[in-house]
């Protein structure tokens, strides 16, 4: 693929007051692409975004845009806009106004400014809305004003840091889905913030996976999630069994006391790695067919599949399987080869344990909290 | 608000505003024997007043609109620096209105008098001395002076409140520094300005005693035509004539305040 880089982070690295909050990252942003940075709170996503933006210069390292450093170019010179994540809508200027914003400062004309209003509000489902106060708009308007505001001016880059936080779950989806439209039609590149790794993963070409100032994986959605390239990626992005195992030799892995064949290799012989199994990967079988052997803790009706928890060599797995087990039963699992992904070991291996203290009310209550903030 | 809740802002209303109000019109429409009369009104109407109220409305509006041009500026600064050090500079602003005003107005004179600190200084390094004493100039600085803390205090407090998110946004879309002062920073604290300008002009155009030190009696306001019915000619009855048009004069100038900010911050009397 020949595509064209049009944002170039190179070894950007930022601090505050002494703590490091970006930790030289290095980023291509290419034309077109819709781009999603995904990461926990404090990760760094949106002081990536406000160095893109102009907002944050960075402490060393260079911002490019279509091959210029623009370190010090202010935020008003940059072919970049940004979708605030409150919206961040004037208050004292009614929807036209504020969508208009952009153009008036251009000195553009009457004529011109109503037609591309109004081809704006058309975009964003808000036609007849030109008159109203902003200040009364709902959650789902106020944010479709902040994006037809931020696209009018056909910016080359369009920002948006977590737009769809403040929304409710349906307006959410909507909203997604029309984001990706508005995206696919105007061809501008997007490069979206978020903490929820479903919205990354469904609305992207590309997903950045950030933690600790770091990046730790750049890919395709399916990529990621297929071939996370540590342990903090795996255990973000959707649900994972996380081994600690050995590479025997080349597609050849040990873990839980057993050898398995695998599709990895270039590992050193017998070098330490961490394993990956996805609950959905793993058959369940009569004890005697499986390659391993475990007694059944708990099982949770999903709707689609039963979430099954089982000890197997003191690890709980977590196992995703459309037929009924009973706890207390022994069970034997069977894990095809193209089912194990294997993972250098990382600063992030031992972070991770089974499923042991898995609550899934405790993870609704997290949840909450995180969108709360 | 509960009616019991607002049992006492109606006392203290009664008490502190209709009470005195009720005797200003009082002695207005009446005579020195208590007798109905539009005379003290109708008296009023002679060029010599005339001028009086000319006057103390230019004078005011100078001093508010030259408060005006002091104050944004500091204000916008002061509302940039760092929380710590807007307290600091919030409370310098303060600090004159410590000292008693006709203290403040006395240290006025000592220092603009012809042979005053500040002519000497002149003096000293050959540019003076300027006659600044008894000028309508020096009525104004001491208005702008007695005034300014109020004018700088609302529309601190107002741009203090602007989200910095709405000035990014501002950057974000193109504006330079300049457009986004004239296109978000001073629509947004333009509620801020109503208040100033009336907490500048009210008091402003009702002032006496300023005019009399640094004015040298040559400029007569309406505070102090007031200040002479009641307190040398004890004619009680023109001195509140007097004040009820002042009071309409206000009002008026309140209503247009009010007009100009859009019903959507109305001004705070
Ligand atoms: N202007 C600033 N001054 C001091 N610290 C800052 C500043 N901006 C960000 N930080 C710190 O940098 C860290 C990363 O912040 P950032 O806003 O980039 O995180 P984030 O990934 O966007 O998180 P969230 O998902 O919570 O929005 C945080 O610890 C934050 O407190
Ligand atoms: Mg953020």
């Amino acid at each position: 693929m020949n595509r064209k880089k049009i944002i170039e982070l190179k070894n950007v690295a930022k601090s505050f007051d002494g703590e490091v909050v970006l930790d030289h990252i290095n980023l291509d942003v290419y034309e077109k692409e819709f781009i999603t940075l995904l990461g926990p709170s404090g990760c760094g996503k949106t002081t990536t975004l406000r160095i893109i933006a102009g907002f944050v210069t960075p402490d060393t390292g260079d911002v490019m845009f279509d091959g210029v450093k623009i370190n010090d170019v202010p935020p008003y010179k940059r072919h970049v806009n940004t979708v605030f994540q409150k919206y961040a809508l004037f208050p004292h200027l009614n929807v036209y106004e504020n969508i208009a914003f952009a153009l008036r400062l251009k000195k553009t004309s009457e004529e011109e400014i109503y037609k591309r209003v109004e081809e704006m509000l058309a975009m964003v489902n808000l036609a007849g809305f030109e008159k109203k106060d902003v200040n009364l708009l709902s959650g789902g308007q106020q944010q479709r004003v902040a994006i037809a505001r931020a696209l009018i001016n056909n910016p080359r880059v369009l920002l948006l840091d977590e737009p769809l936080g403040a929304l409710d779950l349906k307006l959410r989806k909507d909203m997604q889905n029309e984001l990706k439209n508005i995206q696919r039609k105007t061809g501008i590149t997007f490069i979206y913030v978020t903490h929820d790794q479903e919205e990354a993963l469904s609305m992207s070409d590309t997903v950045v996976v950030m933690a600790d100032g770091k990046i730790q994986q750049i890919g395709s959605p399916t990529d990621i999630y297929n071939e996370p390239e540590n342990a903090f990626v795996a255990d973000f992005i959707g649900e994972s069994n996380i081994l600690d195992g050995v590479m025997l030799d080349d597609y050849k892995a040990r873990f839980s006391g057993h050898d398995f064949e695998c599709l990895d290799k270039g590992f050193a012989k017998n070098e330490a790695v961490d394993v990956v199994v996805r609950p959905e990967d793993v058959d369940v079988v009569d004890p005697e067919k499986g390659m391993l052997k475990g007694v059944v803790d708990s099982v949770t009706f999903k709707g689609v599949h039963y979430e099954i928890i089982v000890t197997i060599d003191n690890f709980k797995w977590m196992i995703q399987s459309t037929d009924y087990v009973k706890p207390g039963q022994k069970i034997g699992i069977y894990i095809e080869p193209d089912a194990i992904h294997i993972m250098k070991k990382s600063e992030y291996s031992d972070m991770f344990g089974d499923y042991s203290s898995f609550s899934d009310e405790l993870e609704h209550l997290s949840d909450a909290t995180e969108e709360e903030e | 608000m509960h009616r019991l809740a607002a049992a006492p802002h109606i006392v203290w209303s009664v008490l502190f505003i209709i009470a005195p109000l009720m005797f200003v019109i009082y002695y207005t429409f009446t005579d020195a024997n208590g007798k109905f009369t539009f005379s003290n009104i109708a008296s009023l109407a002679q060029a010599s007043y005339f001028e009086i109220f000319m006057r103390s409305i230019c004078f005011a509006l100078i001093a508010t609109a030259v408060c005006l041009v002091i104050a944004y500026p500091i204000a916008y600064f002061i509302s940039k620096a760092k929380p710590k050090t807007q307290k600091i500079l919030m409370m310098l602003v303060m600090l004159p209105m410590w000292t008693n005003f006709l203290i403040r107005t006395y240290s006025w004179m000592a220092l603009l008098e012809d042979t005053g600190i500040i002519n000497t200084f002149l003096g000293k390094i050959g540019l003076g001395p300027i006659h600044m004493i008894n000028t309508a100039g020096a009525v104004i600085l001491g208005m702008v002076y007695n005034y300014l803390p109020y004018m700088i205090l609302p529309i601190y407090s107002v741009m203090s409140k602007i989200d910095v998110k709405l000035i990014e946004a501002a950057y974000d879309l193109g504006s330079n520094p300049f457009q986004v002062l004239t296109g978000v920073i001073f629509p947004l604290s333009l509620s801020g300005v109503i208040s100033g300008v009336t907490m500048v002009f009210v008091p402003s155009i009702s002032t006496f005693y300023i005019s009399q030190k640094l004015g040298g009696g040559n400029f007569d306001l309406i505070g102090d035509t007031i200040e002479r019915q009641f307190q040398t000619a004890y004619n009680y009855n023109l001195g509140a004539a007097i004040s009820f048009v002042l009071m309409i004069l206000i009002m008026i100038s309140m209503g247009i305040m009010n007009k100009y900010s859009d019903g959507e911050t109305e001004v705070v009397v």
